[in-house]
């Protein structure tokens, strides 16, 4: 992968920056050019706070290239505080105590290495928010 | 429109085929099908593949079936749509005919998923999903599907035995199919215990990787009552719709929203409810698959795939038979191929060929395919004339 394909969505990656719909408030996440819910085009920038609740989740055990090092590990769809859902790994804990509706936080992470010579790639994972 | 039949049908054993090549899949799948439909006649041909690039670094499909085909010069072009790829294929070949722009129409479906190492296969079938979104997580397709199972288990209560209930009905059917992969019969006992991929997905819940290809020839109704023998399969209806590629984008993580529409769209084209299908040939790429299928179709209220799968309700005796050929778990899912092979078992049970595992007065069929974690799906309706 070309290092402009990772460094062109660090800005969403790094600081989980979303798009508010100026007309209807949609938060598009990752941020899109046209409002899925009422067709306008623009946005606000705006920062998603990183916390949420697991919505569901699995702990994948065999692992697609790049994340053998990894299982077992736990990816789960987040539903943020701004109404929104993503994507990410759960961290920082036992996968097998994870449930739907416990309370998570976003934490910086290294995500993946693309093999020795490779970009390191970082973004968010969730953990669970212990309230610190 | 012009009303279109499907005259041929042609596939081969399909499984781990090292000494096969893609394009010796094609071929094969094809001849198959010239053979069947009693001609050689073929104006046009529609190729539907996922990732021959990442499977076997080949693209250009378009060039590679007629060259060796045969049918030189002959104009094809190739369709995508991930799994749902060989039902676009289908499609495709049908709006050739319908529209009059050509009279016989090959639709071929194929992957040949060997020619990597099992890494590779899992990041080939992985690109099927958001690939910025989820798949830079670590996110892999059995990961997805095991997702959307807690998630409807959490919602209406569905239990681990049923989806292995699932498994030990396809791979039922399928120890009847001469062409499956995976003919053996299973306990729910041995999906249960079966090596873990992806929580609650286990290794028997999942459709394999698998060498293969099928073809369908497709004519207008007068030409076909000049050549074939067989009783007369008409497509009489096609529904296709797309979703959000990214699970979490969708309104809800149980259910399965292009397929619901692609299936109304179907039977509304066909002038049919789901009341009017003798069976269904559907996409269980997972066992939680057909049970969320299941009642996106309306074949059971949201929330009952599970319970009516474990009555035998889908069974081949069952009120409304599920995936008599095996289905993907069984038969086995070379992703591009699968789409046109369902169409394949849907006209061989129309044509009361299907020796043990014949579904009794079929006459209307329905095939499912989806894309993905169901970011496209592909739905048919064929009927006897
Ligand atoms: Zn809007």
């Amino acid at each position: 992968m070309q290092v402009p394909r990772f460094w062109r969505e660090i800005p969403k990656r790094y600081r989980l920056e979303a798009g508010k719909c100026s007309k209807c408030g949609y938060i598009a996440f990752p941020q899109r050019l046209i409002c899925p819910e009422c067709g306008a085009k623009e946005f606000d920038k705006m920062n998603l706070a990183g916390k949420g609740k697991l919505a569901t989740y699995t702990i994948i055990r065999v692992a697609p290239e790049g994340f053998g090092d990894q299982v077992p590990y736990a990816v789960g769809v987040i539903e943020l505080d701004e109404g929104i859902r993503t994507m990410a790994q759960i961290t920082d804990c036992d996968p097998e105590t994870l449930k739907i509706g416990d309370r998570l936080v976003s934490k910086f992470r290294r995500i993946n290495e693309e093999g020795k010579t490779g970009a390191i790639m970082y973004g968010y994972k969730f953990v669970p928010d212990v309230g610190i | 429109m012009r009303e279109v039949a499907i005259i041929g049908i042609g596939m081969m054993k399909w499984g781990e085929l090292w000494e096969k090549s893609i394009r010796d899949l094609c071929v094969e799948a094809a001849l198959n099908c010239l053979k069947d439909a009693g001609t050689d006649r073929v104006d046009s041909i529609t190729v539907g593949t996922m990732s021959s690039g990442l499977f076997t670094g080949q693209e250009h499909l378009a060039s590679i079936v007629p060259d060796y085909l045969g049918t030189k010069n002959a104009p094809a072009m190739r369709v995508e749509s991930a799994c749902a790829s060989g039902g676009l294929a289908v499609k495709s070949g049908f709006m050739e005919v319908a529209s009059g722009l050509s009279d016989f129409v090959l639709a071929v479906g194929v992957e040949k998923m060997t020619d990597v190492s099992g890494g590779e296969a899992t990041y080939a079938l992985a690109t099927a999903a958001d690939q910025e979104w989820e798949g830079f997580h670590g996110v892999t397709f059995p990961g997805l599907y095991a997702m959307m199972a807690l998630a409807h288990m959490e919602k209406y209560g569905t239990t681990r035995e049923q989806l292995a209930d699932v498994a030990v009905k396809n791979h039922f059917n399928g120890s009847m199919n001469s062409h499956a992969q995976f003919p053996m019969k299973v306990t729910r006992e041995q999906v249960m215990n079966s090596v873990m991929v992806a929580d609650p997905i286990r290794i028997l819940d999942c459709s394999p990787i698998t060498d293969g290809a099928a073809a369908v020839l497709l004519t207008t109704v007068e030409e076909a009552q000049k050549i074939t023998n067989h009783p007369l399969t008409v497509i009489s209806g096609i529904g296709h719709a797309t979703d959000t590629i990214a699970l979490s984008q969708r309104s809800d993580l149980y259910s399965l929203k292009a397929v619901e529409i692609a299936t109304e769209r179907a039977l509304k084209m066909a002038g049919k409810t789901i009341e009017n299908i003798d069976f269904a040939e559907v996409h269980d790429c997972f066992t939680i698959a057909e049970i969320m299928v299941m009642e996106a179709m309306g074949v059971v209220k949201p929330g009952q795939g599970g319970p009516a799968t474990s009555d035998g309700f889908s069974s081949l005796e069952g009120s409304f038979p599920i995936n008599p050929s095996g289905g993907l778990k069984s038969k086995g899912h070379p992703v591009g191929a699968t789409g046109v092979a369902q169409i394949v078992e849907a006209v061989n049970q129309l044509r009361g060929l299907s020796e043990n595992r014949q579904i009794k007065n079929a006459k209307t069929a329905l095939t499912q395919n989806m894309g993905g974690s169901g970011g496209s799906s592909v739905v048919h309706i064929l009927e006897v004339k």
